[in-house]
């Protein structure tokens, strides 16, 4: 450090590491290639599939309306699409790059083992409409995720068919309502704590219900007392996420529970959050009647940038005959579907989605918890508590956390120990880009001002949060000395700086166009 | 445990960190009476090797679609898939992500879902599209409900030759709702009668929506034109639904003939079968109603260096925003599966696509004749792209269970999808695509002769 050349060179460096697009001729930056939209490569006629020509090119039983114009899909080879979309992955952060602390999102390892089992062809090329006597297998395999639920929450029944955790919000409000009105009961407001995530109120909204919110206390759970003010001949369920969107469990909740039961409402889970408790808690225990799962939380089934997932339904045994079709049932050796309200299902609220269920989340889902076993699963619980019980201790002193204590499976802080400073929530997320992580949940839950979620899940170790740890309070330290030029002009080193979102959608550009001017073809 | 990295010691010096004594006391917000000091009935974990004997088990317990003669499909269709398709889905990169809520690091999952709503759009011929939704069924009912926003009108009526199974997502998701649903008597179809006629007569100025499907559910096309016509007459929004998206290599695009919503399944393309799920919902617009739509989108915009670049857009439409206003509650799409579909698209690429449906069509079509050459074996189509409705001689079920028992997947009888409708009781749905081959009509024929003689 005291040789002035060697100074030099790192002082050039440093300048050039603000990657702007002129440092190269291409804008490429070594493995981080620029990557045209696909529709501005290829060339007219070429193609990535090899198919035989048709028999016959007659279209005389199209009806007179065969196409009479092109679509305008470019076309490439296959080579060129590999590639393509090789280079577009290399843009994205993944769990299997590094640390995916997104809260409420339980970003856990995807087991491989999982993804091939769903590919056997005896599971994945099977048609929903085949005779029931050819998918015994198929619908074995159903049954056992759907027993391992069950024993997993302690509920009797469960509905299989939901296709994500929304979803599945909505198969059991659907099923509460239905129930009410056959008990001649018709209620019309749904409570929802101020904490839930945004699905709760909006599915209570497709279900036709008022949404009326229920505040938190002090301690980040649900005011019983508000609560049982409210509660009264016109509500017909409580949404409670548990542990809650704060990452705590609700301690009341064998009261609340009471409180919902007395007033004649029904209590719902949002089980999003069931990672903190499958093998140790059923929440049939506590006085739920009825809560999705998300597959592919607890149980490890890919988030595919977005989807598909799962959100199978359990429920009590008075729920049950409410439940969505299909329902699957075994006489003896034989496994069968109903797939019309008749025979047991005549009292089915209806039909969610087409087909049976999302079979490939199972099929994975399975695998998940056969390689854990009772045993294995209920560690998972004990490791992911431990895991954000031990990024709070160690965040503590730096970050400022609207509700001291214990936490479950996530940990979750606000923006006070930054409210003097030019820092936000938000530059401290892009700041952690800049450092090779995938930002927490931000501004959510919306109770905490600034709120920074994270769940760290249980397939960290303990080297990944030491090393997070590290990195955040270094963040924390930087803030405090004043220097906030970096905190504002992050993320400097990821395939692009900050985004601009109001241009975005106030001239809202949705796909391409030929004539799209920000688009700049290659010449 | 090979997913969990802790050693007791690790645990242990954790545990001191945190200063705790034991894992119990984590837990110790849950009530005492709830806490399970017990295992449950569940198996020990286990290793590779056995859960992989187990899971196997079971698929061998199916008869594999790709295994037999498969002329299965009123929704679900089998194709093949390239290589390369599942290759690049398989990418940690693209499996491994989720919701691009932070776009610096998620240009990828964000520029191929720009690239997909571009292609849902071409072949739809709509204008805008969203980025997915879980599949054609429950696309098909968040189009009624968009229309209901739409218009502000309660009633929705729905084609006969709709899906069933859509019939009774859109009733069940929209029961709650205020609109109201009315369903067209489903007809078998008979050659030269394609109109539209009894629809057009349904509508009327307090018509929120007419939904179509193309090719129907019965394997008809028909033109909308003057249905569309006669929506946009009085103010009603016309959905058309595609069940079967290579038949838009083939078939003029329902924006040309007037749609306002076009939904879709897109299985098809890129995904497989899977005994049903997961598959991919399409759902593409025209872009006056696009603050209505429900579902994510990607939108371009630039960086602060000025760069091209991508992030979801128009959020206010979205539930972690809106809440109970949102459009729709669907956060968890099918990403994924939307990815498959769009890379297997850009394989295919215009002449591709158009090769594939022109295959599948003439299969359809070479099925078709010499099905018609069978006694006992009508069909009753007149226009279809790859499959088509026949009468049998007999009940469609049970020959199509003598068939299952030979190995052949004949189809799908009309009676598992309408149970009460005794005139379809010798109806059965047959399809033909790139993957049937002579032998395997052959051996469809041979068996058919001896069941319905
Ligand atoms: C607490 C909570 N509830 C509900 C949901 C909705 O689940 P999904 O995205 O599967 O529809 C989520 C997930 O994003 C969640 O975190």
């Amino acid at each position: 450090m005291t040789n002035d050349r060697s100074q030099g060179r790192h002082r050039r460096a440093k300048k050039d590491s603000v990657a702007n697009n002129s440092s190269t001729i291409t804008g490429n930056r070594a493995l981080q290639i620029e990557e045209p939209l696909i529709f501005e490569q290829g060339a007219k006629g070429r193609t990535g599939v090899d198919l035989p020509a048709p028999t016959d090119e007659s279209t005389a039983a199209l009806g007179g309306l065969e196409r009479d114009k092109p679509i305008g899909l470019p076309g490439l080879s296959e080579p060129e699409v590999v590639r393509h979309y090789t280079r577009l992955s290399r843009n994205n952060y993944a769990i299997d790059i590094g640390f995916y602390p997104l809260g409420s999102c339980t970003m856990k390892h995807n087991p491989r083992l999982n993804e091939r089992l769903s590919r056997l062809p005896g599971l994945a090329d099977i048609h929903p409409l085949q005779p029931e006597s050819t998918v015994q297998g198929g619908l074995a395999l159903i049954e056992q995720v759907s027993n391992w639920l069950k024993i997993l929450t302690g509920f009797p029944a469960v509905a299989m068919s939901p296709a994500a955790g929304a979803q599945g919000e909505l198969c059991g409000l659907m099923t509460i309502r239905t129930h009410l009105m056959a008990r001649g009961d018709p209620r019309t407001v749904v409570l929802v704590p101020d904490s839930a995530h945004g699905t709760n109120p909006a599915t209570a909204a497709m279900c036709g219900y008022q949404i009326e919110s229920v505040p938190s206390n002090q301690r980040g759970r649900v005011d019983l007392n508000a609560l049982q003010a409210r509660l009264g001949p016109d509500i017909a369920a409580l949404m409670l996420t548990n542990p809650n969107t704060c990452g705590l469990f609700e301690e009341e909740i064998i009261e609340i529970a009471a409180a919902v039961h007395d007033s004649g409402a029904l209590f719902y889970c949002d089980g999003a959050n069931f990672n903190a408790l499958v093998g140790k808690v059923r929440p049939a225990d506590l006085g739920i009647d009825i809560m999705h799962l998300n597959l592919h939380k607890t149980f490890s089934t890919p988030h595919g940038g977005g989807g598909p997932g799962a959100g199978p339904v359990v429920m009590t045994n008075e729920l049950a005959p409410y439940a969505p079709l299909p329902w699957l049932l075994r006489e003896g050796e034989t496994l069968l579907l109903i797939e019309h309200p008749e025979r047991q299902a005549k009292t089915s609220f209806g039909r969610m989605r087409a087909w049976h269920g999302q079979m490939g989340m199972f099929v994975r889902a399975l695998a998940y918890m056969l390689s854990h076993g009772g045993d294995g699963l209920r560690q998972v619980a004990e490791d992911a508590v431990l895991n954000a019980n031990y990024l709070r201790v160690g965040l503590e002193g730096k970050y400022t956390m609207p509700y001291s204590g214990l936490c479950m499976h996530e940990v979750l802080c606000d923006d006070e120990f930054i409210k003097d400073t030019d820092i936000t929530t938000l530059d401290i997320a892009k700041t952690l880009i800049d450092e090779g992580y995938h930002p927490m949940t931000i501004y959510f839950p919306l109770i905490a001002h600034g709120a920074m979620l994270i769940e760290p899940t249980e397939t960290e170790s303990r080297q990944t949060l030491d090393q997070f740890i590290k990195v955040l309070r270094a963040i924390a330290d930087q803030i405090s000395s004043g220097d906030s030029k970096r905190f504002h002009r992050a993320p400097l080193h990821a395939p692009r700086r900050r985004l601009d979102e109001t241009r975005a959608a106030r001239q809202p550009n949705l796909r391409w166009k030929e004539s799209t001017p920000t688009s700049s073809p290659r010449k | 445990m090979r997913y969990l990295p802790h050693t007791a010691e690790d645990r242990r010096a954790m545990m001191t960190d945190i200063g705790i004594g034991s894992i119990e006391e984590l837990f110790k917000d849950v009530p005492n009476e709830a806490r399970l000091d017990r295992p449950l009935e569940l198996p020990n974990h286990a290793d590779e090797l056995s859960v992989e004997r187990h899971i196997t088990g079971l698929a061998a317990q199916n008869v594999t679609a790709g295994a037999v003669p498969c002329f299965i499909g009123g929704g679900a269709y089998r194709h093949h898939v390239p290589a390369a398709v599942d290759a690049l889905i398989q990418r940690g990169e693209f499996l491994t992500s989720y919701t691009p809520y932070q776009p610096e690091i998620s240009q990828g999952t964000l520029q191929a879902l720009f690239e997909f709503q571009t292609q849902v759009s071409l072949i739809t011929g709509m204008e805008v599209a969203n980025g997915s939704m879980y599949d054609g069924s429950t696309a098909c009912a968040e189009a009624v409900l968009m229309a209901g926003r739409v218009t502000k009108r309660q009633r929705a009526v729905l084609s006969g030759g709709l899906n069933p199974l859509y019939c009774d997502v859109v009733e069940t998701l929209a029961q709650f709702t205020g609109l109201e649903i009315e369903k067209s008597r489903p007809n078998a179809p008979t050659r030269g009668h394609h109109d539209t006629l009894a629809l057009e007569a349904r509508v009327n100025n307090d018509t929120a929506c007419v939904v179509v499907q193309f090719p129907d559910f019965f394997g008809v096309i028909r033109d909308f034109t003057a249905l569309s016509a006669r929506c946009h007459e009085q103010g009603t929004l016309l959905i058309v639904v595609v069940t079967e998206p290579v038949a838009l290599g083939a078939l003029k695009a329902p924006g040309d003939m007037g749609a306002d919503i076009v939904v879709g399944e897109g299985q098809s393309l890129g995904v497989g079968l899977n005994f049903g799920g997961p598959y991919v919902g399409l759902f593409a617009t025209k872009e006056k109603y696009l603050r209505q739509m429900p579902g994510r989108v990607a939108g371009e915009t630039l960086d602060s260096d000025g760069k091209r670049g991508w992030v979801l857009t128009l959020n206010a439409r979205e539930q972690h925003i809106r809440r109970e206003k949102a459009t729709s509650n669907i956060c968890t799409n099918s990403g994924l599966c939307a990815l498959a579909f769009s890379i297997h698209l850009s394989l295919l690429g215009e002449t591709g696509f158009a090769r594939l449906a022109a295959l599948n069509h003439s299969t359809a079509r070479s099925l078709a004749e010499k099905l018609a050459g069978l006694q006992g074996i009508e069909v009753l189509n007149g226009a279809y792209f790859n499959e088509f409705t026949v009468r049998l001689s007999r009940e469609s079920a049970p020959v199509i269970e003598e068939l299952a028992q030979k190995k052949i997947l004949a189809g799908v009888p009309l009676s598992r999808l309408y149970p009460d409708r005794k005139d379809f009781k010798d109806l059965a749905l047959m399809t033909a695509t790139e993957t049937t081959t002579d032998s395997d009509i052959q051996a469809l024929l041979q068996a058919l002769s001896e069941s319905v003689l």
